[in-house]
């Protein structure tokens, strides 16, 4: 009976003409654009050896830039992860005059080219910037050190969290909130117990690609960082430098270890997304 | 939007003015301190020195040229990716086939791969001693620091952009319209001009628009790739860095400035074509 099923849904589909050509230039494109740089990196990495890799990684100055990378990527994170959710729910529940406007502006750190993100953030923060002038005499140093590097990777992903919250707040039914406040709950309470288990999942995928994107992003965070080697150099940065002075085993060790994560974040986002799916079938 | 009415903060008084006034207070100073300053910084340092100093620097030869190779990488890549793009749609929402999920899969991974990495990539493929290097060394082919190579990196970084807005659309139109022109007799290129085009051509111009302005703006897999010669391998990026390095502040300002005002339009035109859709 399920092949009979199966039979069903695919045949009418089949009656269209193309399956060849198309799979085709799909098939030849991704095979050629993402696969084979892709696969040319892993055999790379496969002719290293694990001693090689494992020295390579744990040398101090890829240990440096690591640690700088996540702990920066934690910390742009962090207060996306509050910022994104401040945006959201001002934006959907609340009215005001330039709501409108506000919610395009969440859009352009993805519009806006990193390189000139970075070149406006490094000059902002710098001695005769806007922000420098006021940060420098009191003590507050931001371009050339970790503060600098978040601040460029929280401003490339702010856009994360909000839109990945945004339409579950809004899709969110009013009237257990209704029924709460008719139980007399303190609005912090009904959102602690009411709201925010609802929009978790999706929060949490907000969040996992807002840590993804910071993890790779490089062009903003050059420009603000110094680049200073075991301080303010970030992983990606080390790999292509590693490429620079023709040692292709390192920068291949590096670029596979961030390969890697990002890989994991990726299954991870899909994981979460899968639950905020469930989650949301089961409300409707 | 009937639910605003009765939202929490409505329902209790006490609560009902302070709580969301200061919320949206604090979510219009953070913008403004963390997304429009820097943009209006763009601008004021660009215009700083006057325009007849902005029109020189555009003018200036290693920017010109910065412009026009950018803008040819573009017409590249987005016409390929166009194709690409209808081509995996169409074959993604037609039809089952094993393996689908995977081919899925595949498609969105350039989204979660950071640029950079990809750059290392195709350095490691196309390099002197990479996978095709000493094959494309024999031949005389030069892919690497040189235009070929800026234009597949960007390939690679924009290409999930078409189809991600295309085959949803797709998916939820279903088939039966083009089922009852095949029945009719139409050929193939028939029915995806006369019936399946006009009905994304909406998703296919915005997938083409948020395509270009990625590619306009791509840094850091093309750094890797391009070899930054001046004059010759730098895309308006690219140049934007160099003329940092170079301390020429002003001129990268006025560089930066094309590229904001360029994702400015892409914003408008963004939010004219979800009105739209």
């Amino acid at each position: 009976m399920t092949t009979v099923a199966a039979a069903a849904r695919i045949r009418p589909k089949r009656v269209l003409p193309g399956f060849g050509l198309t799979m085709g230039v799909t098939l030849s494109y991704v095979g050629i654009i993402v696969l084979l740089p892709l696969a040319a990196l892993v055999l790379k990495g496969a002719e290293i050896g694990p001693e090689r890799f494992f020295a390579i990684m744990t040398a101090p100055r890829t240990l440096a830039a690591l640690k700088l990378t996540l702990s920066a990527a934690a910390m742009a994170t962090a207060f996306n992860a509050v910022y994104g959710l401040l945006m959201a729910w001002v934006l959907v529940r609340y009215d005001f005059p330039g709501k409108r406007i506000l919610d395009a502006l969440m859009d352009i750190p993805f519009a806006l080219p990193t390189a000139v993100a970075g070149l406006a953030l490094s000059a902002l923060f710098a001695g005769n910037g806007w922000y420098g002038a006021l940060l420098e005499p009191m003590g507050i140093q931001v371009i050339f050190t970790i503060w600098g590097v978040a601040f460029a990777m929280a401003f490339t992903s702010i856009p994360f969290v909000v839109r990945t919250v945004q339409p579950v707040l809004e899709d969110l039914d009013p009237q257990y909130e209704d029924a709460a406040v008719t139980l007399g709950a303190h609005p912090f309470t009904i959102f602690r117990r009411v709201v925010f288990p609802a929009i978790l999942p999706a929060f949490m995928v907000g969040v996992t690609l807002s840590f993804a994107r910071s993890l790779g992003e490089f062009g903003a965070v050059v420009f603000i960082a110094g680049n200073l080697p075991m301080k303010t150099e970030i992983a990606s940065l080390l790999a292509v430098i590693r490429l620079e002075e023709y040692d292709y085993n390192g920068a291949a060790a590096i670029a596979l270890t961030l390969l890697m994560i990002a890989l994991v974040l990726l299954v991870a986002s899909n994981l979460l997304q899968a639950r905020a799916l469930r989650y949301k079938g089961r409300g409707a | 939007m009937s639910h605003l009415d009765v939202a929490p903060g409505a329902l209790a008084p006490r609560e009902s003015r302070t709580v969301p006034r200061l919320l949206i207070g604090l979510a219009l100073v953070m913008t403004a301190l963390f997304v429009v300053v820097p943009l209006v910084y763009i601008f004021h340092r660009a215009f700083a020195a006057g325009w007849g100093v902005f029109v020189r620097n555009i003018l200036e030869p290693g920017t010109l040229h910065a412009i026009w190779l950018t803008a040819l990488v573009a017409l590249i890549t987005v016409p390929l990716n166009i194709g690409f793009g209808v081509a995996a749609a169409w074959a993604l929402s037609r039809f089952e086939f094993r393996g689908r999920k995977t081919l899925l899969t595949l498609i969105e991974i350039p989204f979660s791969i950071s640029p950079i990495i990809a750059g290392i990539c195709y350095l490691l493929l196309y390099g002197r001693t990479g996978l095709l290097g000493p094959w494309l060394n024999e031949m005389d082919i030069k892919i690497l620091f040189a235009v070929p190579g800026i234009v597949l990196v960007t390939m690679f970084v924009t290409s999930p952009f078409v189809v991600r807005e295309v085959l949803p659309l797709m998916q939820a139109q279903g088939s039966e319209q083009e089922q009852a022109a095949v029945t009719l007799g139409a050929s193939g290129w028939q029915i995806f001009r006369r019936v399946t085009l006009p009905n994304i051509r909406w998703a296919l111009l915005y997938g083409a628009v948020l395509c270009s302005a990625r590619a306009v703006g791509e840094f850091g897999g093309v750094s890797v790739v391009s070899g930054s010669i001046r004059g010759q391998t730098l895309t308006l990026p690219l140049q934007i860095e160099l003329l940092f390095n170079d301390l020429n502040t002003v001129g990268a300002f006025a560089a930066a400035s094309v590229l904001t005002l360029l994702a400015l339009v892409v914003l408008v035109l963004k939010t004219v074509m979800e009105a739209r859709r």
